[in-house]
């Protein structure tokens, strides 16, 4: 995974690069973003006009108060959802033209997921709920593995309603990881954590960006954890308020909250 | 090998739905199960039948007549048409019967000595043939052989013209042409009293004046022949020779008899089970897209981490699959095992020689192939629908609905309800649709109660007009032949008897434009009191002065009218034509008929009054005695007693619908318990946070479960008065596919199956919502409070 290039798969949309990954290089590149949800008598419009560049081997925090936008953000760039109108390219693959079944590859091939809402499988175990995944990506980790990673090790055969939230939010992301996505996106992952495991979830998601260079994107309401990312992202009433850049990411044990 | 995870998911998810795929399963069960056997004894009686004809070559044209010389056979063998003519005597004789009270009826049929018979052959079922030169052998009907313990070799005996003679039983039959063996004057067979007696012409012939003599013909066409040319043929050739009027089969009782039980079977055949299959589709097409439409969440889930809307769709469909090819195989199971049932009922009924009920897996495909197609598209929409959303839409749960009052609360009636009431209310007015459809579901399972039993309630109807209206003497007494007038004094003497109305009935030929029909015509007295003429809706007609009353499908048929006249042909006596009006019209219940005054009809014969036979009415305590001594009476041909012919219907008419409405319960039930279970098992999942909730806020079990059921409650109320609609227009469009001649089932449904089919959709839904309590009961708090899904 390590080896491959953004947008170079079986799609044949390739950047035309053939060497390894470059810290930098822009993995995706979206423009003029706007996503209007039509409820009838009112239109809520969650993004306005939003430009969005993720690079190669980042870990960009995305903050921002709560019906800001993130979530919505994060949806279209992951393939979830379609902006209204604007566009977005995961390398030269143009994703606000794809159809369903386009969309449908780009995030088998290249996305992992931590939804908010973790969306595990309630009929099938942890173990199995990541077998999900792993089973119809290319080059996975063994599920167990995951969960070992995600400190599950000794929960593979419980079932979601037996798994503490906590617990139900880490098989979310070990499911993410097994893949070894391109690009890794988390919608607060901690936010239903005590401080203890949320730290760890962070961990988790930190050493996959620095082990293997997965363009990772958090959501959090957390302003501390922003020091732990590449580049801050703060949003506002569907805007881009303010990106900071930290030169220098805080290691784990310097966040507090 | 390893089992996927999506795989394992689908195995878990079928087992934890497996009450509700089972009672899904069980629907289209019953529909293949009902199409193989209804469908498939149809076909399989059919087959026998055509077998049975062609094997024992049963005749295309008849004819009774006086007598003609044997030398005329040659000349009907040369009618152009005509393949094969057998020339035999028939006459009726007296039987000894010692083990009865009374004296039984026999009709003998000569056979050819020495070969079976080109046209109208016998079919043995046990012994032998008659030999040539053997004149005291006889081969007796089946039915009367069995109802009477026969075995072969008893000796029988019967008086023949006026000759006592023993016969030697040896061999007992069947055959085409006398399946249905019905006495002289009487509705229905009597195997006891009555048989059909095979044997050899030259003890039969001597009856006749000329020795080579016959009395009847029978004939089969070659390919393409018109059976009206050769019967017009054949009148004129028989005509010298006392000819009653060739028939072909329509107008040969035993073929008609046969051919509208059959073509009734078909009907029901093909009409109910298409209405089973259409409700199952339906259903399957309902549960399966509420059932799918629950998993929405999932389905988002799945798309998000990148699954396909092939592989999704593939994987929901699995519960179509599943219950489908659950409920074919439990359906082709069951149809092997009632279809041997039906075949082995209806081979005491109808008697065929080779008749076989062999699964036709032709029909298994087609009831599970419909099946599945309403699975899937049901399934297949509701994927559909959820795969449509953007998936990040689709893993929230769906978005709580915006609740306004509804239009029910908007008229006043809220005020009056409770909480829990208005959020039943509330519940059923968002989702108006679906609650229409499971109400109609359920009302169809209601309309398939009414069009089991309401049947019954036509043929009891009938019944009660039958025996209690029209036909109000004690005994019907016919005689060998027609007798004078005078006979009703000689029947009036006898002790006992109260009152005597004699009747006439004169063979005749109607005509209207082309259109011609031959039956008899009932000569009655016009001031009639045994018998009376009495319409479907209770009306009695009088007997007219002049003119003839016409049941009204004869009417139909010759295309007359009250008012119209028709040309009369009498087929006895001087065989005159007259003109005669059609003076009123009877929408009756049973068979075709006419009936004209006994004056009247006099007039058209030009004979002397005479009887046929006569209804009595007698002093109670004395029946039996009467009974007897008109028994042993010669010149007496039958004696019938309606009392006793009204009880033997009402038993079978009981037995038949035990059957029937065991059958028809289960089955409606099934529906019922598909839709109301499935409807609360779904309503359970998707509201069974909200409920947890109100659980936790304190609300009791009983509370909940009011919520939960309310829902379910008013749909089924709702569904009972709209399945009675359906029912009855269904009932109609059956009953006009069903146009028997022998009878016609009025379409009325009683009270009593108003309230039953009521009922029995109560407890169906009762029932149903016991199984989920077990459930609610259950229900995990907080299992249900903590996963999201
Ligand atoms: N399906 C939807 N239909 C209508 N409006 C929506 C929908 N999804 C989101 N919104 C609206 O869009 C806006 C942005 O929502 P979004 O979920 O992106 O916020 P967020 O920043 O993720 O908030 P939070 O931190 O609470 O998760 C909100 O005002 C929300 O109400
Ligand atoms: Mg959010």
């Amino acid at each position: 995974m390590v080896g491959s290039t953004p947008g170079r798969g079986d799609a044949g949309k390739g950047t035309g690069e053939g060497g390894g990954p470059r810290l930098g290089a822009t993995v995706l590149e979206a423009r003029d973003l706007s996503k209007i949800y039509d409820m009838g008598e009112v239109q809520v419009e969650a993004l306005r006009s939003v430009d969005l560049d993720l690079y190669s081997g980042e870990l960009t925090v995305l903050l921002g108060a709560s019906g800001s936008g993130k979530s919505t953000l994060l949806n279209i760039v992951g393939g979830l959802d379609r902006p209204t109108s604007g566009t977005l390219h995961y390398g030269d693959w143009d994703l606000s033209e794809a159809d369903d079944h386009e969309l449908t590859l780009y995030r088998r091939r290249y996305v992992g997921f931590v939804f908010q809402l973790y969306n595990l499988i309630p009929s099938l175990t942890a173990r199995e709920n990541v077998s999900l995944v792993s089973e119809i990506a290319r080059d996975p980790m063994r599920p167990e593995e995951a969960l070992e990673l995600v400190g599950l090790g000794d929960r593979l055969d419980h079932f979601p309603a037996q798994l503490s939230g906590g617990e139900q939010q880490r098989v979310a992301i070990a499911r993410a990881v097994a893949k070894r996505p391109e690009l890794m996106l988390c919608d607060e992952p901690t936010g239903a954590l005590d401080v203890k495991t949320g730290k760890l979830v962070l961990a988790v998601l930190d050493q996959v960006n620095r082990e293997t260079g997965t363009t990772t994107a958090i959501i959090t309401h957390n302003v501390a954890i922003g020091g732990l990312g590449d580049r801050v992202i703060r949003m506002s009433s569907g805007e881009i308020a303010e990106v900071t850049v930290n030169h220098e990411r805080s290691s784990l044990d310097e966040v507090e909250w | 090998m390893r089992i996927r995870a999506l795989d394992r998911k689908m195995l878990r998810e079928l087992w934890r739905l497996r009450g509700q795929l089972l009672s899904i399963g069980l629907v289209v069960a019953t529909a293949v199960m009902m199409l193989v056997t209804m469908r498939g004894t149809f076909e399989a009686l059919f087959e026998a039948r055509a077998a049975y004809y062609r094997d024992y070559r049963l005749g295309d044209v008849w004819s009774t007549l006086e007598q003609a010389p044997e030398s005329l056979r040659e000349r009907i063998a040369r009618i152009p048409g005509v393949a094969a003519v057998e020339t035999r005597v028939t006459t009726f004789a007296t039987l000894d019967l010692p083990w009865l009270d009374a004296p039984g009826q026999g009709l003998f049929v000569s056979v050819p000595e020495g070969r079976r018979a080109a046209v109208d052959d016998i079919h043995i079922r046990e012994g032998r043939y008659v030999r040539a030169g053997r004149a005291s052998e006889v081969v007796v009907s089946e039915n009367f052989f069995l109802s009477n313990g026969l075995q072969v070799g008893d000796t029988i005996r019967a008086v023949l013209n006026g000759i006592r003679r023993d016969m030697r039983i040896v061999g007992s039959a069947i055959s085409p042409a006398h399946s249905y063996a019905v006495p002289p004057g009487a509705l229905y067979p009597d195997d006891e009293r009555y048989g059909v007696f095979w044997m050899s012409r030259e003890v039969l012939g001597p009856n006749l004046q000329a020795d080579d003599a016959f009395n009847e013909v029978a004939v089969r066409l070659g390919r393409g022949a018109s059976e009206t040319a050769v019967i017009r043929e054949l009148d004129r050739v028989l005509d010298p020779y006392g000819g009653l009027g060739a028939y072909g089969r329509p107008d040969q009782l035993s073929y008609k008899i046969l051919n509208d039980e059959l073509n009734q079977n078909r009907s029901m055949g093909t009409a109910f089970p298409l209405v089973f299959l259409g409700v199952a589709a339906f259903l399957l097409n309902l549960v399966l897209s509420r059932l799918i439409a629950t998993q929405r969440t999932e389905i988002g889930a799945l798309k998000a981490v990148g699954y396909t809307n092939r592989e999704i769709g593939v994987h929901f469909l699995s519960y179509s699959v599943a219950a489908v090819g659950l409920g074919t195989l439990l359906g082709a199971l069951g149809g092997v095992w009632a279809g041997d049932a039906m075949i082995d009922l209806y081979g005491v009924y109808f008697n065929f020689p080779a008749l076989e009920h062999r699964l036709s897996w032709t029909l298994v495909a087609i009831g599970g192939g419909i099946s599945l197609v309403a699975a899937v598209l049901g399934g297949g929409g509701a994927v559909r629908r959820a795969a449509s959303l953007p998936p990040a839409e689709a893993m929230r749960p769906e978005p709580p609905d915006r609740f306004t009052p509804g239009w029910v609360e908007r008229v006043g009636v809220g005020d009056m309800l409770s909480t829990s009431g208005r959020l039943i209310l509330r519940n059923l007015e968002r989702r108006p649709v679906r609650a229409m459809m499971s109400s109609l579901g359920v009302a169809f399972s209601v309309a398939i109660l009414v069009i089991g039993m309401f049947m019954f309630d036509g043929m009891e109807l009938m019944i009660d007009l039958q025996f209690e209206v029209a036909q109000r003497e004690d005994l019907t007494v016919a005689f060998n032949r027609d007798l004078g007038d005078e006979v009703r004094y000689d029947l009036a003497r006898m002790p006992g008897v109260t009152r005597v109305e004699p009747f006439h009935i004169v063979p005749v030929r109607l005509h209207a434009g082309h259109r011609e029909r031959e039956l008899a015509i009932t000569g009655l007295e016009p001031d009639s009191r045994l018998r009376r003429i009495v319409s479907e809706n209770r009306r009695i007609h009088p007997i007219p002065l002049e003119g003839l009353i016409l049941s009204a499908i004869l009417a139909d048929r010759l295309g007359v009218a009250q008012g119209d006249t028709l040309g009369v042909e009498a087929l006895t006596g001087l065989r005159r034509t007259e003109r005669i009006a059609v003076a009123d019209v009877v929408h009756d219940l049973m068979g075709i008929s006419a009936y004209m005054s006994m004056d009247a009809l006099r007039r058209l014969t030009r004979e002397g009054p005479r009887a046929t036979g006569a209804y009595l009415l007698t002093d109670g305590a004395r029946l039996n005695e009467v009974n007897q001594e008109l028994k042993q009476a010669p010149g007496v041909a039958s004696v019938a007693s309606p009392a006793t012919m009204q009880a033997s219907f009402e038993t079978q008419l009981e037995d038949s619908l035990f059957i029937a409405i065991f059958f028809i319960v289960g089955f409606a039930s099934i529906i019922s318990v598909a839709i109301i279970y499935n409807g609360t098992r779904i309503a359970l999942s998707e509201r069974g946070r909200e409920l947890a909730s109100l659980r936790v806020l304190g609300f009791t079990r009983k509370e909940v479960s009011t919520l939960l059921f309310g829902e379910q409650a008013v749909i089924t109320l709702f569904a009972i008065p709209v399945g009675w609609g359906i029912g009855y227009a269904l009932a109609y469009l059956l009953l006009t596919s069903l146009n028997s001649e022998t009878y016609r089932i009025p379409l009325v449904v009683s009270g009593q199956t108003y309230f039953w089919t009521a009922a029995i959709t109560l407890a169906a839904a009762v029932a149903s919502a016991m199984l989920v309590r077990r459930r609610l009961n259950r229900m995990d708090l907080i299992a249900v409070l903590k996963t999201r899904e």
